[in-house]
């Protein structure tokens, strides 16, 4: 017999708890005033109040009733398409759009079960990326470098 | 007649050759969006947002509602071809829908979807012409303690349609909240949980929040199952309704229109809950309640009818307040505020244009969806039949391109992934990203409402029950909240979850 009872409610008010107890720490420097002439601080230490609140009644509800545990999570697409999103950002500014759309069309491609090593899998992302770059760049002029920072440097010593 | 000037008014501008080519445009892309798995209303038009920025105002909004409409119809397709809802509102269209494709009737349940949800359309773009003035004259009395109550009923509206527990409903509104309050403070100018960023500065953009969660979120949960997708027919063969059909319809239509438009008002996702409503009330009244579930067009008549008007009736609140009723229409009120236009009852005095070509556009929308949609229902069966693998990293490259072409910043993906990470872990716990998209829409509004009324109040906070409307307004929240805690309730919500 686990003492947790319900994990899916547990998790949750631990992240209810977690916001709540974040947002009363880095909201503590921010001046209450009064209810009449509220400062910048009370809504938001009202709000995180109640969720700490709201997370301690989660956890105890997860101690006393009965719930079905979490479901597997499958790390491979979560962590590839979100590491694929981040990396376009990083990317975008020193390599340039092309580059960094093809990293991000090749990590969420490789999330998917389906995916294989295949010539016309490659080819289908150049052409996607080629697109891309005419529709919203040339098209509709979307301030992307075509060229990024650090190729042109490169270029620029050779 | 004072109502057919201003929707002559209002035809007159929807139907000049520039916006009814950008009305098309919308309908037609919105539902290319739509149809695809996993994509609801929200998501897509969160993703074809960017696309209206260059036009001049009234064509954006008007691109912007064919979308909402082509969306809302894509959404009913995928959801009765392949038994994929995409968003609260097309669940119980599954039903019905997804069974009578099986059985070989794609065609007519198609059909009855579209004609079903036309008629509302129709009935209640006439009911906001008509309502929208007289509206508009009771707003102008809101003071900041009514605003303030409007959106404490919003969200308490909003925690009725979460299914689970009461708690989690709750702790997503006060999560979104604060969420919301993130950036500059309006009053006081001083920076709120932006850890020195600037990127922050200006608290997180709702629509990389919404493709976040929706958008990201959604594709990483289809990820992880891909092998849920069933499609129930091979082709769509024979769309017209058969005169049986038609019989049948006609009252179920008749009963979602008007609890869609009644429900529609209420702030907080009236739709999903006109949807469920009016598919439970077919099962009490109709003649033919007993085969409800085993694919009965009454089953998808009522439903999408009562969506329909209820996803309609949620402008009302938008045009004449301002104020988001879904996320929808909070997308809405960012497209207008990036255009210059402050949304609220001012609107429609000073840009009488604007406003009825609007609502106008609506009904243009609705017939555009009857002919374009129906006709061309082959080329969307062939969308939702691509392949997953193939079709989600476009979804994640037009997300990542979008989300850039907002600001130009790069750094809005990284916050695009925080949000789409946070929307499948709550999704992993069975906490629904909804209210919380509400809380965050409603955070920065409501904080400064309660600070307007309490300023005016000296701190008194029985302002907000001494004012009448405001108390009505409270008492209606406290009301549906109420409602929720009833055993007797929670136990026919649990079965309506269920079955959905």
């Amino acid at each position: 017999m686990h003492i947790v009872r319900s994990p899916k409610d547990f998790y949750a008010g631990l992240i209810y708890l977690g916001f709540g107890l974040a947002g009363l720490w880095f909201g503590a420097a921010y001046p209450m005033g009064t209810a009449g002439r509220m400062g910048s601080g009370y809504f938001p230490k009202v709000l995180s109040g109640l969720l700490v609140l709201l997370g301690l009644l989660a956890i105890i509800r997860a101690l006393r009733v009965e719930g079905s545990p979490v479901g597997a999570i499958r790390w491979k697409p979560l962590v590839l398409i979100l590491a694929g999103c981040s990396l376009f950002g990083v990317l975008l500014q020193p390599l340039g759009m092309p580059i960094a759309l093809f990293i991000l069309i090749l990590c969420c491609a490789m999330a998917s079960r389906e995916f294989r090593w295949d010539p016309r899998a490659l080819a289908g992302a150049l052409g996607m990326v080629a697109i891309c770059a005419l529709v919203f760049i040339k098209g509709l002029s979307v301030q992307m470098p075509l060229v990024g920072d650090w190729l042109i440097t490169l270029l620029g010593k050779v | 007649m004072e109502m057919l000037d201003n929707l002559w008014l209002g035809l007159s501008v929807a139907i000049t050759p520039i916006n009814l080519g950008w009305c098309l445009v919308g309908v037609f892309l919105g539902t290319a969006i739509g149809v695809l798995p996993g994509l609801g209303p929200s998501a897509t038009i969160a993703m074809l947002l960017p696309a209206t920025f260059g036009l001049e105002p009234v064509s954006a909004l008007i691109m912007m509602a064919g979308i909402f409409y082509g969306a809302q119809y894509g959404g009913s397709t995928t959801a009765i071809l392949i038994n994929l809802p995409g968003e609260a509102t097309s669940v119980v269209t599954a039903l019905d829908g997804y069974q009578m494709a099986r059985k070989g009737a794609a065609g007519r349940a198609l059909a009855a979807a579209a004609i079903s949800s036309f008629f509302a359309g129709t009935v209640c773009t006439v009911l906001i012409a008509l309502f929208a003035p007289p509206l508009t004259d009771l707003a102008f009395k809101f003071g900041p303690a009514e605003y303030f109550s409007l959106m404490v009923l919003g969200l308490a509206a909003s925690v009725v349609l979460a299914s689970g527990s009461i708690i989690h409903a709750l702790a997503m509104i006060v999560l979104g909240l604060l969420l919301g309050l993130v950036g500059t403070d309006v009053n006081s100018g001083a920076q709120r949980y932006a850890f020195g960023l600037p990127e922050l500065a200006d608290g997180f953009n709702f629509v990389i929040v919404a493709m976040g969660m929706f958008g990201i979120g959604e594709i990483i949960a289809n990820l992880e199952d891909e092998s849920r997708r069933d499609l129930g027919v091979k082709s769509v063969k024979g769309l017209m309704p058969t005169r049986e059909d038609w019989r049948r319809m006609l009252a179920p239509t008749l009963r979602g229109t008007t609890l869609g438009a009644m429900l529609g008002i209420l702030p907080g996702g009236g739709a999903a809950l006109a949807s469920f409503g009016a598919y439970a009330l077919e099962k009490r009244v109709s003649k033919h309640a007993g085969e409800l579930g085993t694919g009965a067009i009454e089953g998808i008549a009522a439903p999408e009818a009562a969506n329909n008007a209820g996803a309609q009736m949620s402008f009302i609140p938008m045009l004449t307040l301002g104020f988001p009723a879904n996320p929808v229409m909070a997308l809405m009120i960012g497209a207008m505020i990036m255009q210059g236009i402050q949304p609220g009852p001012g609107v429609m005095a000073e840009q009488p244009r604007l406003f009825w070509g609007l609502i106008a556009s609506m009904w243009v929308g609705n017939v555009i969806l009857l002919v374009l949609n129906l006709p061309l229902i082959g080329l969307w069966v062939r969308m939702i039949m691509v392949p997953y693998h193939f079709l989600f990293p476009m979804i994640i490259v037009f997300c990542a391109i979008g989300v850039f072409s907002l600001s130009n910043n790069a750094f809005d993906l990284q916050i695009m992934m925080g949000f789409g990470l946070l929307g499948h872990i709550l999704k992993k716990l069975d906490c629904e990203p909804a209210p919380l998209l509400l809380g965050f829409i409603l955070g920065p509004l409501m904080e400064e409402f309660l600070r307007r009324s309490l300023l005016i109040s000296q701190g008194d906070p029985t302002v907000f029950v001494t004012r009448p409307l405001s108390a009505v307004l409270l008492a209606l929240a406290v009301a549906v909240l109420a409602m929720v805690l009833l055993p007797a309730f929670s136990r026919t919500r649990d079965v309506a979850f269920k079955e959905a």
